[in-house]
């Protein structure tokens, strides 16, 4: 029972004019969450809309669980009205999890958009170890950038209008960054979480450099505990579900 | 006060009348962390056929008002995998097993019926011949009377095991196709499977589904459930077991009002994975509330005048 709990709502603000920050106050008998993992949240007591709402975990703090959520449907309008004190049910944490790197290996983190979400506590628990790539469409999209620069070892940014960082895709500037002339080459692990094309990139461009990368999956999910078979996406072995056997997968695995 | 839940469908007795709606359930091991399975009066475990089925392309699934759309295809691990890996788990409980299944054809059926029937721990099949997802020339099983007659009498002679069949809501008169599967030899029916229905992007322009259509569940179509059931009800002798949209103990106590001896919760499981136990708990402190010591005193109940 201790993955199905009610939480109570410590926080539940906007960090920017379309995401807000949600702060669950989650029972003692819940097991740690681990950076890659998410949640089921429940956004509405009546049935339109019936099901529960995936969600990443963004950080565990002494506060409790910590949810970045993009307000974009029926769903998350009605989440984003929810009030302090109130309690709502929570499935989570569920699914995989990003595969720490060994000792010499350097982490690179690849988060478009509010692919953040997911990827920020494994910066948090890399500890001054990762190196970020983060993409936005500008600069005022970055969210929770200064609380990022705290615990990566460094951050570069692209957006797409060039008001921040290079101008371009992260895409793009992982390639010239694993391009550059090293010797000897360092040891990497490349962990993304962002839209699919993104993801896409990202693994062919692991492929080409020969670096292992694991990467976060995102697909219509109805029941988030691998009942429903509803959030598949294809791999080496056919169909396989994002809320269990994801959502972070091998990026070789999947078949684009 | 005593309080007799148990109900027979067909030679299966069951401890109390709430099942899992297949498909929406697993194999019961995905909510063995969640509730204790051996509560419930049986576990109906999801659609296997022969051989594995890879299902249908993602995305399979889509929420509607009250309700969602699913276009699984029918994906599953297939009958050997299932009983090698599931059955030895499910075992442990105490619960009956029944296992919904289908095929491509008619041998396909018998073949599955029959290589099911010798596996101790499954106490019941439930036929799916409804199944919204598959291609148009399969659906006829459902659909049409004289081939629904040929399937279920050629699985009947294939299984001694209780025999359930699923009816589909997507025809014009259920009661006739009820009583088709009566007379090939079914035991007890299911009543509803899904309803077909579609969601168009009005983006993309485009379905929302891989699939295009799906099998819409959920509270949104619990009427249209409850009054085939109350129809069904009165067309044949053989249980019905009613679904559609069952969320809360009052809904259950509707479906057996209107005739079902049993009730079956899908789509709840996917918003509460403690739904059937809950359920369950409600249809009690309803029966203590209403004086009701047998809950068969509640079958069909609102068929009196």
């Amino acid at each position: 029972m201790s993955r199905y709990f009610k939480a109570e709502i410590r926080e539940n603000r906007p960090v920017h004019t379309v995401h807000n920050l949600l702060t669950l106050n989650v029972p003692l008998s819940m097991p740690e969450p681990r950076p890659g993992q998410f949640f089921m949240v429940e956004v509405n007591k009546g049935t339109d809309p019936l099901l529960k709402r995936a969600f990443s975990l963004f950080r565990k703090t002494a506060q409790g669980v910590q949810i970045l959520y993009r307000i974009r449907g029926k769903g998350t309008e009605i989440l984003k009205d929810m009030k302090e004190g109130s309690e709502i049910e929570v499935l989570g944490p569920l699914g995989t999890c990003y595969p720490l790197p060994s000792g010499d290996t350097i982490p690179l983190i690849i988060a478009g958009g509010i692919g953040i979400a997911s990827v920020f506590s494994l910066v948090e628990q890399l500890s001054g170890r990762a190196t970020v790539f983060y993409g936005a469409r500008t600069k005022n999209d970055l969210l929770m950038h200064k609380e990022l620069k705290g615990f990566a070892k460094e951050i570069l940014v692209s957006t797409d209008d060039g008001s921040a960082g290079q101008k371009g895709t992260i895409a793009d500037s992982l390639s010239a960054f694993l391009s550059r002339p090293q010797s000897p080459t360092p040891k990497y692990r490349i962990y993304a979480c962002g839209p699919h094309p993104l993801l896409k990139i990202v693994s062919e461009i692991a492929r080409e450099f020969k670096i292992s990368a694991n990467i976060s999956m995102e697909e219509h999910m109805a029941c988030g505990i691998g009942a429903c078979l509803g959030c598949v996406v294809r791999t080496r072995d056919g169909y396989t579900r994002v809320c269990k056997e994801g959502p972070v997968f091998e990026a070789r695995e999947i078949v684009w | 006060m005593t309080m007799d839940l148990s109900v027979r469908i067909g030679s299966l007795e069951l401890k109390n009348p709430v099942m899992t709606a297949s498909g929406t359930f697993g194999y019961g091991e995905e909510y063995a962390e969640f509730l204790d399975l051996s509560r419930l009066g049986a576990v109906v475990v999801k659609g296997l056929s022969l051989l594995p089925k890879e299902g249908n392309p993602p995305p399979r699934i889509v929420e509607t008002a009250s309700g969602m759309l699913n276009a699984i295809g029918l994906q599953n691990i297939g009958i050997q995998r299932f009983i090698d890996e599931k059955i030895p788990f499910l075992r442990t409980y105490d619960t009956k097993v029944i296992v919904n299944f289908f095929g491509d054809s008619i041998d396909e059926y018998v073949a599955a019926a029959e290589r099911l029937s010798s596996v101790e721990g499954i106490h019941g099949l439930e036929m799916n011949i409804s199944c919204p997802n598959k291609q148009a020339g399969w659906c006829i099983f459902g659909t049409d009377p004289r081939v629904t007659a040929q399937v279920v009498s050629a699985v009947r002679k294939a299984t001694p095991l209780p025999l359930i069949v699923k009816l589909s809501p997507n025809v014009t008169d259920i009661s006739l196709m009820a009583k088709v599967a009566e007379e090939a030899g079914a035991d007890a029916l299911s009543v509803i499977n899904t309803l077909t229905g579609m969601v168009i992007d009005i983006k993309t322009r485009k379905p929302k589904l891989a699939n295009r259509t799906g099998g819409l569940s959920g509270p949104a179509i619990k009427p249209v459930a409850v009054r085939m059931v109350y129809e069904v009800f009165k067309a044949v002798k053989v249980p019905v077991i009613g679904m559609g949209g069952i969320m809360h103990p009052d809904d259950a106590i509707e479906f057996l009002l209107a005739g079902a001896t049993a009730v079956a919760v899908g789509t709840a499981n996917f918003v509460n994975p403690r739904a059937t136990i809950d359920i369950l708990d409600g249809i009690m402190a309803y029966m203590k509330d209403e004086k009701v010591e047998d809950i068969n005193l509640l079958r069909g109940a609102a068929h009196a005048i």
